[in-house]
C-alpha cells in the first residue's frame, strides 16, 4: 500500500464519505443476492442456496483456507517489499483478494483450468504453481515462467479482458472431448475466467459472454471487482451491479462477498459444478477491495480517499476467518503460530529465489519465436551473436 | 526560455490547444485525476472540467469508436492510448474508420481527431508496454503519423496536430518523457510546419535519419563519430507520413550514404520505405547501400534483454562504420 495514503477531504466530505461507505450491505451490494456465510465479525451465517456447499469442509479444510491466505499475503508483502528494493520491475499486489482467490481456487478440481489476469497469486498458489515462478515477468527475466499445462493454471495476461474468450474456447474444447455432463467426476471438467471490475468494460470480455451463452460452455466468469480500475471507480464501468449483467447475457450471475472464503468458495463450488454437469456458463462478482496501489508503479493518493480503505480494513479476509476459527475452536494458538513460522519461511525462501534467480542468456530471445526455423529469425540470431562477439576482450 | 520535460511539454501544447478551442476534448484511461499514467495530462481536468477530460471506461475499441463519433458532432478529440500494447483493440476503429471515413464520404466527413500512444522500451516495464507499432499506422493510407523527440517539437507538433484536418497517430517518446530541453513558452508561432523533417546535428559524411526515442541515441551516436572524426548528420523525421523525402534526399545527396535508426523491427518498419524510397531517388549519388538499424525481429523480449534488444549507441555506429566502410 502506498506509504502516502492519507489524503483527507474537508470534514464534511469525509464524514459522509465514511457514513456511506460503513453502511455494511450497501444498496448497490444487491442485498438477498449478497451471498455471505462469514460476517467481517466472523460470525457464520447462513444462506438458503449456498451453505450446503460448505456442510462437508473439515476443520482440516478451513483451517487450510487460512493457511493459504497468510501465506501468501506474506509471498506478496514480500514481493512488494522486493520490488522497492530494485529487485522486481513492478508488482502487482492482491492485498485484501486473498479470499477471492483462495476460495475460488479451492472450489476447482484438478482437470478444471484457470485463465487468470496478472493479480491472481492466490490462485496460482492453490493450484501448485511455484510461487516464485510468479516473479519472472516482473523481474523481467520472462513473460511467464511456468508450463500452463502442469496446475492447469494458463500464462498471466496482461492485455485486458483478452483471456476471458481464452477460457470459452477452452471450455468450447472441453464440450467437444465430450468431458462435460457425463457425470464421471474424474472426467466432466470447466474452466474459471478471471478479470477485473475494468476488464468488465472490454469488448473482449462481452464478446466471451456472448460465445458462453451461445455454445453453453462450461465455464465460469470470476470477476474480481476490487473496486477500482487504476484511477477509475467501478461506476465509470457500469451502472448496474455487475453480476446483473449476466442475465442480459442468458446465463445467472451472482454478487458474493469476495471477502469471506466459505461464501466464495460456496458459489465457486456451485457454479463449476454446474458448468461441469453442462448447465452452462455463470458470472460471479467477488465484491472485495484493492487494499493496495494498482501496481508498485502507482500512487492511489491521486484519485482515492483513505477514509475508503480504512472501512475496507474492517472487512479484511484473514481476520475474519481467524475469529471464527477461533470462536468456534477449529483451531488454536498453536496453529496460528505455526502458520506465521510458516510465512516468515516461505518469504526468506521467495527473497532467496528472486535474488538469485539467474538473468535470461542474451541468445534465447531468439528462441521459441516459431516451432519451425525461419531463416530471418535464424540470419538474426547468427549476425547477433557475431556482433557480440566483436565486443569481446574489449571493455 | 524555461527547461520542461516532454511530457510537461505535451501538457502545456494540450492546455494551449483547448484554450484557443473549446471543441478540442481528451479522452482517456485515467487521464482525469491521476493526470495519466504519466502525468501528461496531470491538473487538465481540475481546469478544464471532467466534460472535457474524459475519463473512459476500459476499453480502447470504445475511445476510439466514440470519439469517431464525437469528431463526426462537430469536437475535435485528442486520444490517449495508455501503452504502446494497448491500441490493438483498437485496430479495427484506427484502420477501417478513421483512416478511411474521409474517402467513404467522398470527402465531406473530416475526422480531426488525434490518437497519442507513448511509445518505445527502455522503461524496465512487463510485456506489451514497450512496442513500436508505428509501421501499422503509416503502412494505412488515411493516416498522418508524426513522432516527437524533445520537448520543443512536443509541445508545437501536438498543438499543430490538433489543428490538423486529417487524423493523426501523434508518438511519445516513453522513455525521455522526463528528459528536459529548452522551451520558449511565450512564442506565438510553430517554429516550423508538422510534417517535416529537422537537421538535428549537420554533418558531412553520412545521414543518420531517426525519431522519437531514438534520436537521442544517434545524437550520441554522431558525437562519438565526430571524435572519431567522423561527420555525421543526423536527420530528426518527425514525420513519419507523410515521410519529408525532400529534406532526407537533400542530405543524402550531400552525404552519400544513409543509415535509418529505430526501436522498431528492421523487417518492413520505417527503415525499409525510406531504403526504397532513397535508393530511387538519389541512386546515382549514394557511395553506399542504406543500412537500417533497428530492433531485431523478435516480440519484444522480458525486460532483462532489452539493452540488447534495443538498437544503442554502439548498434547505430555500427551501422555508420558498415555505410562508411563501403
Ligand atoms: C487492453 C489494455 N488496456 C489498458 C491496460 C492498462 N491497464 C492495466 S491494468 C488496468 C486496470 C485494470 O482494472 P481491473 O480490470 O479492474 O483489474 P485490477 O487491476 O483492478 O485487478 C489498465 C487500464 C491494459 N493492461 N490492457
Ligand atoms: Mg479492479
Amino acid at each position: 500500500m502506498s506509504d502516502k495514503e492519507v489524503a483527507v477531504p474537508p470534514e464534511a466530505d469525509h464524514a459522509a464519505a465514511v457514513a456511506a461507505l460503513i453502511a455494511p450491505v450497501p444498496e448497490i451490494i444487491g442485498g438477498a443476492e449478497f451471498v455471505q456465510l462469514l460476517t467481517p465479525e466472523g460470525e457464520r451465517v447462513e444462506h438458503p442456496e449456498y451453505s450446503r456447499y460448505i456442510a462437508d469442509l473439515t476443520d482440516d479444510d478451513l483451517r487450510g483456507f487460512y493457511r493459504d491466505q497468510v501465506l501468501i499475503r506474506r509471498f506478496d508483502a514480500e514481493a512488494t517489499a522486493l520490488q522497492r528494493q530494485g529487485e522486481l520491475g513492478l508488482w502487482a499486489s492482491l492485498l485484501g483478494q486473498e479470499a477471492a482467490q483462495v476460495g475460488s481456487a479451492r472450489a476447482m478440481r484438478s482437470q478444471d483450468y484457470a485463465f487468470p489476469t496478472y493479480r491472481e497469486h492466490g490462485v496460482a498458489w492453490c493450484r501448485g504453481v511455484n510461487p516464485l515462478n510468479l516473479l519472472g515477468m516482473f523481474r523481467g527475466v520472462n513473460h511467464g515462467g511456468w508450463d500452463p499445462n502442469e496446475n492447469n493454471f494458463h500464462l498471466y495476461t496482461v492485455v485486458i479482458g483478452a483471456q476471458t474468450l481464452h477460457a470459452v474456447g477452452y471450455a468450447m474444447g472441453i464440450q467437444h472431448d465430450h468431458a462435460v455432463g457425463t457425470g464421471d467426476p474424474d472426467r466432466d471438467a470447466a474452466v474459471i475466467a478471471y478479470f477485473g471490475d475494468g476488464a468488465s468494460a472490454q469488448g473482449d470480455v462481452n464478446e466471451s459472454f456472448v460465445y458462453a451463452a451461445s455454445t453453453n460452455a462450461p465455464v465460469v466468469f470470476f470477476c474480481q471487482n476490487n473496486q477500482w480500475a487504476i484511477s477509475q471507480p467501478v461506476e465509470r464501468q457500469t451502472r448496474i451491479p455487475l453480476y446483473q449483467r449476466a442475465r442480459g447475457f442468458g446465463f445467472p450471475g451472482v454478487r458474493v462477498d469476495g471477502n469471506d472464503v466459505l461464501a466464495v468458495y460456496a458459489v465457486t463450488k456451485a457454479a463449476m459444478n454446474a458448468a461441469r454437469s453442462g448447465q452452462g456458463p455463470m458470472l460471479i462478482e467477488a465484491y472485495t477491495y484493492r487494499m493496495g496501489a494498482h501496481t508498485t508503479s502507482d500512487d492511489p493518493t491521486k484519485y482515492r480517499i483513505s477514509a475508503e480503505v480504512e472501512v475496507w480494513k474492517l472487512r479484511d479476509p484473514i481476520a475474519r476467518l481467524k475469529a471464527y476459527l477461533t470462536s468456534s475452536r477449529k483451531a488454536d494458538p498453536a496453529f496460528f503460530d505455526a502458520v506465521e513460522v510458516e510465512a516468515d519461511e516461505l518469504a526468506v525462501t521467495i527473497r532467496d529465489g528472486c535474488l538469485s534467480m539467474p538473468d535470461p542468456e542474451l541468445m534465447s530471445m531468439f528462441d521459441n519465436i516459431y516451432v519451425e526455423d525461419h531463416p530471418l529469425i535464424e540470419a538474426e540470431r547468427a549476425g547477433f551473436a557475431a556482433y557480440t562477439a566483436s565486443f569481446e576482450g574489449e571493455h | 526560455m524555461a527547461k520542461i520535460t516532454i511530457g510537461k511539454a505535451i501538457n502545456a501544447g494540450l492546455r494551449r490547444a483547448m484554450e484557443r478551442d473549446p471543441k478540442v476534448v481528451v479522452m482517456g484511461e485515467d487521464i482525469g485525476k491521476l493526470g495519466g499514467v504519466f502525468r501528461v495530462t496531470e491538473n487538465l481536468q481540475k481546469d478544464f472540467g471532467e466534460d472535457r477530460i474524459i475519463d473512459t471506461p476500459l476499453a480502447e475499441s470504445g475511445i476510439v469508436g466514440t470519439a469517431i463519433g464525437m469528431a463526426l458532432r462537430g469536437y475535435r478529440p485528442v486520444v490517449e492510448i495508455q501503452f504502446d500494447g494497448f491500441v490493438y483493440p483498437a485496430f479495427s476503429q484506427i484502420t477501417c474508420q478513421v483512416a478511411k471515413m474521409h474517402a467513404r464520404s467522398l470527402g465531406k466527413i473530416r475526422l480531426p481527431m488525434v490518437i497519442r500512444i507513448p511509445v518505445g522500451g527502455g522503461i524496465g516495464a512487463v510485456e506489451h508496454h514497450s512496442e513500436s507499432n508505428e509501421a501499422y499506422f503509416a503502412h494505412t493510407a488515411g493516416l498522418r503519423v508524426v513522432a516527437c523527440s524533445n520537448p520543443e517539437d512536443a509541445y508545437w507538433m501536438i498543438q499543430q496536430a490538433v489543428e490538423s484536418d486529417d487524423p493523426i497517430i501523434f508518438y511519445e517518446p516513453k522513455r525521455r518523457y522526463h528528459e528536459k530541453g529548452e522551451l520558449d513558452l511565450t512564442a506565438t508561432a510553430a517554429p516550423r510546419p508538422l510534417f517535416t523533417a529537422t537537421i538535428a546535428r549537420p554533418g558531412e559524411q553520412v545521414t543518420l535519419a531517426s525519431y522519437g526515442p531514438m534520436l537521442k541515441v544517434c545524437l550520441q551516436a554522431a558525437a562519438a563519430a565526430a571524435e572519431e572524426g567522423k561527420s555525421v548528420e543526423v536527420i530528426d523525421l518527425r514525420s513519419l507520413s507523410p515521410l519529408d523525402l525532400d529534406a532526407l534526399a537533400t542530405s543524402v545527396e550531400k552525404t552519400g550514404r544513409l543509415v535509418v535508426a529505430h526501436e522498431a523491427s528492421t523487417f518492413l518498419g520505417m527503415g525499409a520505405e525510406i531504403a526504397a524510397a532513397i535508393q530511387q531517388r538519389c541512386f546515382h549519388h549514394l557511395e553506399s547501400p542504406v543500412i537500417r538499424v533497428g530492433g531485431y525481429n523478435l516480440p519484444y523480449p522480458p525486460s532483462r534483454l532489452e539493452e540488447e534488444f534495443l538498437p544503442d549507441l554502439d548498434r547505430v555506429l555500427d551501422g555508420v562504420d558498415r555505410a562508411l566502410a563501403y
